[in-house]
């Protein structure tokens, strides 16, 4: 593709904006990482390098309550993300592939009303809904919740990449003999991948970060990780979260260097 | 045309129709269930008269209604006059979101279309440099912001040193930071989708657009964007919607002196006021403005596909 | 595809797992965000053979409201502040304890046997009590500080560099001091003129906040922030120049309390913690950790010495007369809240 002085993919402007867009993402997590290190027990005074509140998390007394907060929302977030994107995906299907029909613009409608709802809202109305059925909160009742609401998140990305694709592709496989069912997992899939991959992400990363809802519908002793955070937070942010985060950062940076070697020798094959 | 062509006339689409019903029908269970059935309680709740400090009689009452668009002053006993308070409320907050989906899209745009043009292998690292810092909680998020744009703070003390600048610009407690931690909120929503979307563009198209002497930002304005529109507008309802009811980034970042809709629905639940059906109105009429708006959009959207097609 | 569909099973396997276990004998208690040290819990568990589970809430309003939604029969004791137990007192959320059933009653401290908002302590036992005024850092102002002026009408070395606690009750409370007039006024005149000052006074402001109220002024973000006093000596032993004040006009004074709730489903179990956190050696444990106040006598030999020395809770003697928010009636209530709508709109 070099294609020498005139690159037609190429805009001047571009990549200084993405390194500005990359230092406003990342400018307040060098600052956690920082303090997450301080042998203060501020978050705002300095007093040298430790890595006591490391060991705090996981020997301090709140160490279980953590550990079992980090297991929940993680659990409950590869659930959700999975279980949202795979109806968002047949959703989209259905709503850019499906035609013309009655119901889409409800359905749209329907699909995207998590996101118009105040959160606040949605929580108190399910925690009185989930009451006046009589279920008892828990996990499971965290876990539906997240479901609906990661929905849209999913969806948008996938749709909108859909609308892309044109459908020519399928089109010809059938007139190949390709069933719908073929023309859908072996064509339309792998095409709609990135939108997926997208949808997946957003949903997964609402999921980790609700704790409005979360806190209504969760019910007693059963912490996520921001429910547990915001517990410490009420009382001053100790160094022990700063702590935490960073250590999920460093989780998902160890996370996606893995799965970048992994594709790499998959490709490589 | 060109665009027609690029978007490939997908609406029209009906590779699927005989089989729509089922592949709905999750989505429509799910939401039907924990999303729609607590909001129609809620437009029920709205209707209903308020208990005193939390809860509902269940008797009609227009109160919550009138209670957001009459004004009857301070001891409640006057004519109705128009109320501006809730309506300024509501105005301030969509013009707070609006800026920051500007914003998001201003920067996270060149960043999406940067991310799709890498080659293919590292083009996965970069969709996870910008989701990775969505792993540590918005709380925490927002509060180290907020940390960073201190009078006394990081930034100020780089400007000034770099002198830029000879005092502290004031950042903290005005709009413009909340606007920052709204597009800190949401970036990666209008990234990704952005991203799908330009990453599936045949460049094809722009280089035939260049063999016809098309400058780049002629390219850029008439024969890319219309391709990836799908994607942008995707990106700035993510954006946008959340931003009208969030309420943490404008209680830490712009000082919570004045109610955005997201504090002042949170406050009739969980606040003194204890006024769920006046809650629930408000929450109602937000519904059906955001509603108004994205169906202006769907409706805009079959239309060009239509006339492209 | 595949890897990820195997995680997810297994993962939602084991969570299922992790979640079917439990105990007979149990106590949930619903309580405050970080308000009970871990170790009295174990204690408690293990002096009765009870599991302990907690949840947690941010705000007595937040409670109410979650209770009022429905979750009143899942907990057996909350932990509600003093005007807080009235309410949910009248709205019928409260079991009572019937005389005899509390070993350890003699116990509460005479000033707290008998309060106003629950006489003779038919729901509830003291559990901490302080108050709530404001610090304000010595470094940037330093004249008389013992008056609500530093709050709403400061002088103006401090004019701008205020932030306020997001609550209307502390507030408004706060506001009512300053001009000398009852809680839940019903004067027309005098509400009019609490409105009109509030509305003056926001110009002096810089923020409402209450998750932070503590950072800001360890940070120097505002130099007179409104706070409890277990929170203004926490921000002044991290190292900023802060001066608690006790305001002539007065300042509040709350108590949280441990409430026995309606339908408990422990009740029993619920009772024998009431009479734990009744013994002396149990609830110091409690004021050393959030250094606050304990309601029972013979506490002092087991408290932290530095807590009685605390320049926070030990008002000197020309102080004002600390308060509890009081409970308006619902017509009253109305026009406070108009007021607090006003102040923020």
């Amino acid at each position: 593709m070099a294609r020498g002085k005139y690159d037609i993919k190429a805009f001047p402007g571009f990549l200084p904006m993405t390194i500005l867009c990359l230092v406003i993402l990342y400018a307040p997590l060098v600052v956690v990482t920082i303090y997450s290190l301080n042998d203060s027990n501020s978050i705002t005074n300095w007093e040298g390098v430790s890595f006591r509140w490391y060991a705090d998390v996981f020997t301090g007394p709140e160490s279980e309550k953590f550990k079992v907060a980090a297991w929940n929302s993680f659990t409950i977030a590869i659930i959700a993300a999975t279980v949202s994107t795979t109806i968002a995906t047949l959703a989209a299907t259905a709503m850019v592939r499906g035609g013309t029909f009655k119901l889409r613009t409800v359905s749209f409608g329907l699909i995207s009303l998590p996101l118009m709802v105040p959160e606040i809202v949605t929580a108190v109305a399910t925690l009185i809904f989930f009451n006046s059925i009589g279920f008892t909160r828990g996990y499971l009742t965290i876990l539906m919740a997240h479901i609906a609401f990661c929905i849209p998140f999913a969806y948008m990305p996938i749709s909108a990449r859909m609308q892309g694709i044109e459908d020519s592709y399928e089109q010809a496989a059938m007139d190949l003999y390709a069933t719908k069912r073929q023309a859908f997992t072996r064509i339309l899939l792998p095409l709609m991948w990135p939108g997926i991959i997208s949808g997946y992400i957003l949903a997964f990363i609402i999921s980790l970060d609700d704790f409005i809802i979360t806190n209504f519908v969760k019910g007693a002793g059963v912490e996520t990780l921001p429910t547990a955070i915001f517990g410490s937070v009420k009382q001053g942010i100790k160094p022990n979260i700063m702590a935490i985060s960073t250590m999920l950062l460093a989780v998902s940076i160890i996370m996606v260097t893995i799965s970048y070697f992994v594709s790499k020798s998959d490709n490589t094959k | 045309m060109a665009a027609g062509a690029a978007s490939g006339g997908s609406a029209k689409s009906d590779t699927y129709a005989e089989a729509r019903t089922w592949l709905l029908l999750p989505a429509w269970a799910v939401l039907g269930i924990f999303i729609l059935t607590p909001v129609l309680m809620m437009l029920v709740y709205s209707f209903l008269t308020k208990e005193f400090r939390g809860g509902v009689i269940w008797e009609f009452s227009f109160a919550a209604y009138d209670q957001f668009f009459c004004s009857r002053g301070l001891f409640g006993d006057e004519p109705c006059a128009i109320e501006w308070t809730y309506i300024n409320i509501f105005w301030r907050s969509i013009w707070q979101a609006g800026a920051a989906t500007l914003l998001s899209l201003v920067i996270g745009f060149p960043t999406a279309y940067f991310i799709a043009t890498r080659p293919e292998h590292v083009r996965p690292i970069w969709v996870f440099l910008i989701t990775i810092p969505y792993w540590v909680n918005l709380l925490i998020r927002t509060v180290s912001m907020k940390f960073m744009l201190r009078d006394q703070g990081p930034l100020n003390d780089f400007l000034i040193s770099t002198g830029l600048i000879d005092s502290p610009i004031h950042i903290v407690n005005t709009n413009f930071a909340v606007q920052l931690g709204l597009f800190y909120s949401y970036l990666p929503f209008m990234v990704l989708p952005i991203y799908a979307s330009v990453e599936r563009y045949n460049f094809n198209l722009s280089e035939a657009a260049a063999d016809l002497y098309a400058n780049k930002m002629t390219t850029l304005r008439r024969i890319l964007l219309p391709a990836v529109k799908p994607g942008v507008i995707a990106g700035c309802i993510l954006v946008f919607v959340p931003s009208l009811g969030s309420f943490l980034a404008p209680d830490l970042l712009g000082g919570a002196k004045n109610f955005m809709i997201g504090s002042l629905i949170e406050e009739q639940f969980k606040g003194n006021a204890g006024n769920w059906p006046f809650g629930a109105a408000a929450s109602m009429i937000l519904l059906t403005m955001v509603l108004i708006i994205l169906l202006i959009f769907a409706r805009q959207q079959a239309k060009t596909e239509k006339g492209a097609g | 595809m595949k890897t990820l569909l195997k995680t997810t099973a297994t993962a939602m396997a084991l969570a299922l797992a992790a979640n079917a276990a439990s105990a007979e004998g149990k106590l949930v208690i619903y309580h405050w965000f970080e308000y009970i040290p871990q170790e009295l819990l174990d204690k408690f568990s293990e002096e009765h053979g009870v599991e302990v589970v907690m949840d947690t809430y941010d705000s007595n309003e937040a409670l109410l409201a979650s209770l009022k939604a429905g979750a009143i029969g899942t907990y057996d004791v909350a932990v509600p502040g003093d005007y807080m137990v009235q309410i949910m007192a009248n709205q019928g959320l409260l079991d009572t304890i019937a005389e005899g059933e509390l070993a350890n009653k003699a116990n509460i401290a005479e000033e707290w046997a008998d309060p106003s908002f629950d006489p003779g302590r038919q729901h509830s036992i003291p559990y901490q009590w302080g108050s709530t005024s404001f610090s304000v850092n010595r470094d940037v102002y330093d004249g008389e500080i013992n008056t609500t002026d530093i709050l709403f009408d400061p002088p103006e070395e401090l004019s701008g560099k205020i932030n306020m606690l997001d609550s209307q009750g502390e507030v408004l409370a706060m506001a009512s001091l300053h001009m000398g007039i009852p809680q839940c006024s019903t004067d027309r005149d005098q509400l009019k003129a609490l409105n009109a000052m509030l509305q003056d006074a926001k110009g002096h402001w810089a923020s409402f906040n209450s998750d932070t109220a503590k950072e800001v002024l360890v940070s120097g973000d505002a130099a007179v922030g409104q706070i409890y006093d277990g929170f203004g000596a926490k921000a002044r032993e991290e190292g900023a120049n802060l001066e608690y004040a006790f305001p002539q006009q007065g300042y509040v004074v709350w108590m949280d309390n441990v409430v026995l709730l309606k339908d408990a489903p422990n009740r029993d179990n619920a009772l024998k913690f009431m009479d734990f956190l009744l013994k002396p050696e149990n609830i110091a444990a409690v004021s050393n950790y959030a250094r606050y106040g304990a309601g029972v006598t013979g506490v002092a030999d087991h408290l932290d010495p530095a807590l009685a020395t605390l320049p926070e809770s030990n008002p000197p003697a020309d102080a004002g007369t600390g308060v509890f928010i009081e409970v308006c009636d619902q017509e009253t209530q109305a026009v406070y809240d108009t007021i607090w709508t006003n102040l923020k709109k």
